[in-house]
């Protein structure tokens, strides 16, 4: 083989994977954990060292009540979260861990929002609720509570309709994924 | 099997005698009360320290010597922080310990009580695992596993923390339970076929090889083989400050420590190869130096337990995981001499012209000690150290011949492990010599175990190599920062050889004269019926050359002082 070709075509590849890795982007990691105490201390420790924030984080039971598990979004270059995926591999309470890609799994969410609406604006607020596929699940005479759920996209783009409201509170459940077909979570 | 009436604590000490554990190093205290007790109808001998840090760096001796996991018991607060340097430096290299902590009664738990401190949380980012006991009945699985996480897959140190209530409560459990560790796979199971054949493949393209040899290799027992691979192949062979021993340094292949204050021809060999092989060592900063322009045109291999450790510090070509005597084994079939007469002789050309030196004029040398003691001891001798300027002399000139007879603290790089070490290690092995260099720095931190070495009559050496300086970090003020220093003079020093003898049976020797040198170092040798102390008076401002400042790259390197008139960058590394 000529080992000069292929440095230089290393030299490319190298330069284009570095680009890639460097880039930020949101990364949705399921970890499958035992269920014992201090677990997602440790987790959050693998990030917290490297300087990572955490989005959201949601931890359930699982089937199996011996384990749980967690779905944590954060958002940082791949390189990076690359090792934070390693260092997680190693906890000894980790069974494993896995970043979905958008296109290979669901991703969904739910979020509350409060917004303050007098009686004359309903019409456009229920409009909203109705494009989005949200409901309405408190009313008042100056208040109402949506529930919107979906991917997390479309849970942004409702809220940021909902904004020519006044934004009372908000609250999300944090992304939860699952990996389609065969493929494990 | 009779578990009548026993408590918590003693389940414990039954749990470590069916480990084979003979010490035990430790402190008591108010929440360790149980354990304690227990220890009194054990054969296990408890080794009473007088820090905690000390017995975790004894435990961490002994570790390293023997390659099983030692244990420390300790009291909860204070006692169990007290541990947390030596945890900590256990942890950065890879050392396997299992550590005992007393706490305080579970229903007191998180109220502040006294001598109460979130041990399990506080350590967490320095153990390899971590358990909380909260009922009796699991101590026995918690030990079983604490030692199998221990000492498997990459070791580490593995801690234990134990209400008090649960250390006195009755026992009524299994003292031989299954472990329970559905996420642990320590194992790597045989090598990845074509991950050898393509390092087999790249070996034998290669005309100007380097292995590299870290302390996995120590680790996994990998000497011989390793030997038998280097002959094999013809090819050189350096080693990482930890890694000494894992390949003798009187063997012509043998290029000795490669790194920030290595040998001038084991960095000239890493920017001249077209090949490097890791086995058993993470490309740590101490040696890669820049990491984007560390053998940057050379084929790179990393063979390591640790996948996580594969492109962390710098990318390869090859990885291969597995235990590194495994791999290398492994590997042995597949490869043949390579091609290496003229690259071996390019190195022996880097040899002779960069040799390691030290001029003899002016005040006493800690090189020329060093090479002494090497001589005297004929290579044989354990070599512990502490941190700074007389480790890296320690490690150009103490060759290591032997797997597991130098014990240094390289990652967390703790001043005060050398002589608490040096201990564990005497414990471990009786039939060895063992040397304790240390700073006059470092070895204030932890002289109070004089008293623990004095007591049982332990033989270690302690060599203070005292430049009245915290010397590295001098060299550092005097070469980057205009010789401004500041933090470093350690005026006030007792007259340690006195000081020695203050304790009964220890044995205090001044060593001022070149002349001297061998007299004073063969009394030592000589004195055996407990430990002794030579104090050698050395050249304040001597210092360590070869020199890679930190984060530039090992081309770069300092051979030797450089010109006064030399305006030097600040180094742009970490530290």
């Amino acid at each position: 083989m000529n080992t000069h070709v292929l440095q230089s075509n290393e030299a490319v590849v190298a330069q284009e994977k570095d680009k890639m890795m460097s880039e930020e982007r949101t990364h949705t990691l399921s970890v499958y954990v035992a269920n014992r105490p201090g677990v997602l201390a440790r987790i959050s420790q693998v990030f917290s060292r490297r300087g990572f924030n955490i989005d959201s984080l949601v931890v359930s039971p699982t089937i199996d009540g011996r384990y749980s598990r967690m779905t944590i979004a954060a958002k940082g270059s791949y390189d990076g979260l690359e090792q934070i995926i390693l260092q997680l591999g190693k906890l000894i309470d980790v069974i494993h861990c896995i970043d979905h890609a958008n296109d290979v799994s669901v991703i969904r969410e739910l979020a509350l929002v409060k917004i303050r609406v007098e009686a004359e604006a309903r019409g456009e607020a229920f409009q909203i609720c109705e494009h989005f596929g949200a409901k309405t699940v408190d009313l008042t005479d100056h208040s109402m509570i949506i529930m919107v759920t979906g991917h997390s996209d479309k849970v942004d783009a409702c809220i940021d309709m909902l904004r020519k409201f006044e934004l009372v509170e908000m609250v999300r459940t944090g992304k939860v994924v699952m990996a389609r077909g065969e493929e494990i979570t | 099997m009779n578990n009548e009436g026993m408590t918590g604590g003693e389940a414990l000490v039954r749990c470590l005698e069916n480990q084979g554990i003979e010490y035990v190093f430790g402190l008591s205290g108010g929440a360790a009360l149980p354990m304690f007790d227990a220890l009194v109808d054990s054969k296990i001998k408890l080794i009473l320290v007088r820090h905690e840090q000390g017995a975790a760096h004894m435990a961490d001796g002994m570790a390293r010597v023997t390659g099983k996991p030692s244990v420390v018991i300790v009291t909860s607060g204070p006692g169990a922080m007290n541990t947390i340097t030596g945890i900590l430096t256990a942890h950065m290299d890879s050392v396997p310990m299992v550590v005992l902590t007393g706490q305080t009664i579970s229903s007191m738990l998180g109220k502040d009580a006294f001598q109460e401190a979130d041990v399990f949380g506080t350590t967490m980012p320095v153990v390899k695992h971590s358990y909380l006991v909260k009922n009796t009945n699991e101590i026995p699985r918690m030990v079983r596993e604490a030692f199998h996480i221990s000492a498997t897959g990459r070791p580490g140190p593995v801690l234990i923390d134990i209400p008090k209530d649960f250390s006195s409560g009755p026992f009524t459990g299994d003292l031989f339970p299954e472990m329970d560790l559905p996420g642990y796979k320590p194992d790597a199971s045989d090598p990845d076929e074509d991950a050898l054949t393509q390092i087999a493949a790249a070996l034998s393209q290669s005309e100007r090889p380097v292995i590299l040899a870290g302390h996995g290799a120590l680790i996994a027992n990998a000497q011989d083989a390793l030997l038998a691979l280097a002959e094999k192949l013809q090819a050189p062979v350096t080693t990482t400050l930890l890694g000494k021993g894992a390949f003798p340094e009187n063997h012509p292949l043998s290029l000795g420590m490669l790194g920030m204050h290595g040998t001038a021809y084991a960095n000239k060999a890493m920017v001249n190869c077209d090949l490097v092989m890791s086995i058993g060592s993470r490309y740590d900063d101490r040696i890669i130096g820049k990491a984007p322009e560390f053998c940057k045109k050379a084929v790179r291999i990393h063979v390591d337990i640790d996948s996580a450790e594969f492109g962390r510090m710098i990318a390869c070509h090859h990885y291969c995981h597995g235990d590194a005597r495994v791999v290398i084994e492994h590997l042995l079939p597949l490869v043949g001499k390579l091609p290496t007469d003229p690259w071996l002789a390019q190195i022996n050309d880097f040899k002779r012209k960069y040799p390691l030196g030290y001029k003899k004029r002016g005040g006493l040398k800690m090189q020329q000690i060093l090479d002494s003691l090497d001589r005297l001891t004929e290579s044989r001798a354990i070599i512990t150290t502490d941190v700074g300027q007389h480790q890296m002399w320690a490690a150009q000139f103490c060759k290591t011949i032997e797997p597991h007879t130098w014990l240094s603290s390289g990652g967390a790089g703790t001043m005060g492990y050398g002589f608490p070490a040096a201990i564990g290690a005497a414990f471990a092995r009786p039939d060895k010599q063992v040397w304790a260099v240390v700073g006059d720095g470092g070895f204030q931190m932890t002289m109070a175990e004089l008293a623990t070495a004095a007591i049982n009559k332990l033989p270690v050496k302690v060599l203070i190599l005292n430049n009245r300086y915290l010397g590295m970090v001098r060299q550092w003020q005097t070469l980057f920062y205009d010789d401004r220093k500041s933090g470093v003079d350690l005026e006030g020093n007792p007259d340690f050889a006195r000081l020695a003898e203050c304790y009964e049976g220890v044995k205090g020797f001044t060593l001022k004269r070149a002349a001297d040198i061998d007299k004073v170092l063969q009394k030592a040798i000589d004195y055996n019926d407990g430990p002794c102390v030579v104090e050698a008076i050395v050249e304040k401002q001597d210092n360590v050359f070869p020199m890679i400042p930190a984060g530039a790259a090992l081309e770069d390197m300092l051979i030797d002082e450089p010109k006064s008139t030399t305006k030097l960058e600040k180094p742009t590394g970490s530290t």
